[in-house]
């Protein structure tokens, strides 16, 4: 598996704290071979977009076990076509009840992750969409 | 997933989950402290109090809030109805953080993993009915402690119950926040200062509340061991007792008022013995460091959460035994609060079904399995002392080694921690899954049909947040805006000076129907705001 040359930003929007699922995906891209920048905690989508612009990212990942994932991602996504990147590959991570799913994958989500998903499926997951 | 279902799992291997290597045989002659001591004296290995549960049970303290003030309050009182012994407030992102209902970053989180308190005209809500010097009341809150604390004084002041009659607790602890929960705000100085404030102010004027919780709860289910839980709270402990003393705090006073707060997880005997070790280990650490030495002010008092991370959302009814256990855990190791998340609590916001069993499950254990009829049955087991010396070697060894990286405000500014954690964590996951780290239902005996069905789903009320936005402009057009504006101009020049107390101030702002936003940004201008260190 190698993500050799993909540039990643793993982000935390809204006022979630906690950050470790965000943190160890982190650290498992770059295992995987990915360039991974993390943004920290409580970053506005306005910020998370122009991040992923400037530093030309193929992928944004966005972290979120507030219950908030909805409305802050519809959010990212504006903000992004606002910069003409809408070709970044967006994923989500947390706590993600099963009825949301669909509905963030039909938002313009490639990939839906939670905690119990082994990291091998992510990584996996993400080559595939970047392939 | 037939993968898993075919899977049987290898034996367990014989170290504990802090990777503490365990002999087949435990001889006496292995044991550190042969005799335990007695319960109830120092330094408390066996207790700290000579009849364990039989003067009193613990308080059984289940965490809830969301929605709005009025949303809470039911539940509170159908918990209270359901023999709840005492309150804990569950408090949503904005006021946690510091922001109002309207902040463009607060928005979509009102009223959703918590109630939302952005004024004392919530609080007030909140408490209707409920008599503040009948009940203790635990608050999750941290960077914005302080204000809670000084509005929690102020409902009491309104209720026209004195001060000195308030019971509870303040989570009050911002180191953790800084390593595992992300509720900062200020920078650590001013913060410590801040912390230093609510303490030495609660010792004068509410000198049955506890004003804080420090806290290896969040840290251990971010990712660190049990030993690690305990070393970094520890050490947390110490700042804030070096800080204390800093500040003219009398030890006596304070040290009486400090409690701790911790994860049970599913290590059955090490979890016992780290409430064991932390007690003997805390008492020695303040007689050696502080010369604190009088035995009231050295008994090491502590709550617990029983669940957390080691719920799955696989399979979730096995949840609920899983909670069993880490009760038993609890109560064997001699807490003093416990709360059992429910069986759904990992997801959602638990319903009523599951919120009951979970309380129940503490109920059983109070009355019907024997363990509150004796202290610390497990007391003189071989294992059991020799585990517990173990883990207060092991712990000894985690705080000595953050003392020599500098102290934990340097390991926290540098992101020092943060990073061993977010390693650890990422650690954990890649045991799990290898299949090193057995999870039933998760990545061993899962079923090929299985749904992870957890019945029913909590309803959120979708105009909750509607409300609480049309509640706060209500709040802003009512209340006395000279008044406000006046005290949160006293609040910033006192802010300024290094030697106030601010809680004084903090009431008075409250009592004007000044916000938590409001409060956030006057101390925000004069202190600045924590610099996160982005370390992976």
């Amino acid at each position: 598996m190698s993500l050799k040359g993909k540039r990643i930003l793993i982000a935390k929007p809204g006022l979630d704290g906690h950050d470790v699922g965000a943190k160890v995906i982190a650290l498992a891209l770059r295992d995987a071979g990915a360039d991974v920048i993390y943004t920290g905690l409580r970053k506005s989508s306005a910020y998370i977009a122009k991040v992923a612009v400037d530093e030309d990212v193929d992928v944004v990942g966005l972290s979120m076990l507030s219950g908030s994932h909805m409305a802050l991602v519809s959010d990212t996504i504006r903000c992004l076509e606002e910069y003409d990147a809408s070709d970044i590959k967006i994923f989500v991570g947390g706590t993600i009840p099963e009825k949301d799913r669909a509905a963030l994958i039909e938002a313009g989500v490639c990939g839906v992750f939670t905690a119990d998903m082994p990291l091998e499926d992510v990584i996996r997951a993400i080559e595939r969409e970047l392939s | 997933m037939s993968d898993s279902e075919s899977r049987t799992p290898p034996i367990p291997e014989p170290r504990t989950a802090s990777g503490i290597e365990i002999p087949e045989r435990i001889t006496p002659d292995m044991l550190r402290h042969p005799d335990p001591g007695t319960p109830g004296e120092p330094p408390y290995t066996r207790g700290i109090f000579p009849n364990g549960y039989r003067g009193r049970l613990w308080t059984f303290r289940q965490y809830s809030g969301f929605g709005t003030a009025e949303d809470t309050n039911a539940r509170y009182r159908f918990l209270l109805e359901s023999g709840q012994t005492g309150l804990s407030v569950a408090l949503d992102l904005p006021t946690q953080c510091g922001f109002d209902p309207n902040d463009p970053m607060a928005r979509s989180e009102v009223g959703k993993v918590g109630v939302s308190l952005s004024s004392l005209a919530e609080a007030e809500i909140l408490f209707d009915g409920i008599d503040l010097s009948g009940i203790s009341t635990s608050f999750t809150i941290n960077g914005t402690a302080a204000i809670v604390y000084a509005m929690y004084c102020a409902v009491a002041d309104k209720q026209g119950v004195p001060r000195e009659k308030l019971t509870g607790t303040i989570q009050n602890d911002i180191l953790k926040e800084y390593v595992a929960r992300g509720t900062w705000i200020f920078p650590v100085r001013p913060s410590m200062r801040l912390i230093s404030d609510t303490i030495l102010f609660s010792n004068r004027e509410t000198p049955r509340f506890n004003p804080i919780s420090i806290a290896g709860a969040h840290v251990r289910d971010a990712g660190a061991t049990a030993v690690e839980e305990l070393g970094y709270t520890l050490a947390n402990g110490l700042a804030y007792v070096e800080e204390l003393i800093r500040r003219g705090g009398d030890a006596a006073k304070f040290a009486n008022r400090l409690s701790f707060f911790f994860y049970v997880h599913m290590d059955f005997f090490e979890e016992i013995c780290k409430f064991r070790a932390a007690r003997r280990l805390w008492a020695a650490l303040l007689e050696e460091r502080f010369d604190i030495t009088d035995p009231k002010a050295q008994r090491f008092r502590f709550g617990v959460v029983c669940g957390g991370s080691s719920l799955t959302a696989a399979q979730p009814y096995n949840n609920i035994v899983r909670v069993g256990i880490e009760t038993l855990a609890a109560t064997l190791g001699g807490a003093q609060s416990i709360f059992t998340c429910a069986y759904d609590e990992a997801f959602q916001i638990p319903t009523e079904f599951s919120a009951e069993i979970a309380l129940r499950t503490q109920q059983i254990i109070a009355y019907e399995s024997g363990i509150s009829k004796i202290v610390d049955p497990l007391g003189g087991s071989h294992y059991v002392e020799w585990l517990t010396d173990k883990m207060e070697e092991e712990t000894r060894r985690v705080i000595e080694e953050i003392d020599e990286y500098g102290g934990v405000e340097k390991a926290i500014e540098d992101g020092y921690l943060q990073a061993r954690i977010a390693e650890r964590a990422h650690e954990r996951k890649q045991m799990v899954d290898k299949g090193e780290t057995v999870i039933v239902g998760q990545n061993y005996f899962r079923r090929d049909d299985q749904t992870d069905d957890f019945g029913e789903v909590f309803k959120v009320d979708p105009q909750a947040a509607q409300r609480v936005q049309e509640k706060y402009q209500r709040v802003m057009a009512e209340r006395d805006s000279a008044k406000v504006e006046q005290t949160l101009k006293a609040l910033e020049r006192a802010a300024a000076k290094d030697d106030e107390n601010l809680m004084p101030y903090l009431i008075d702002c409250c009592h004007a129907y000044a916000t938590v936003g409001e409060m956030v940004a006057t101390l925000k201008l004069q202190w600045g705001e924590f610099q996160e260190p982005i370390r992976l």
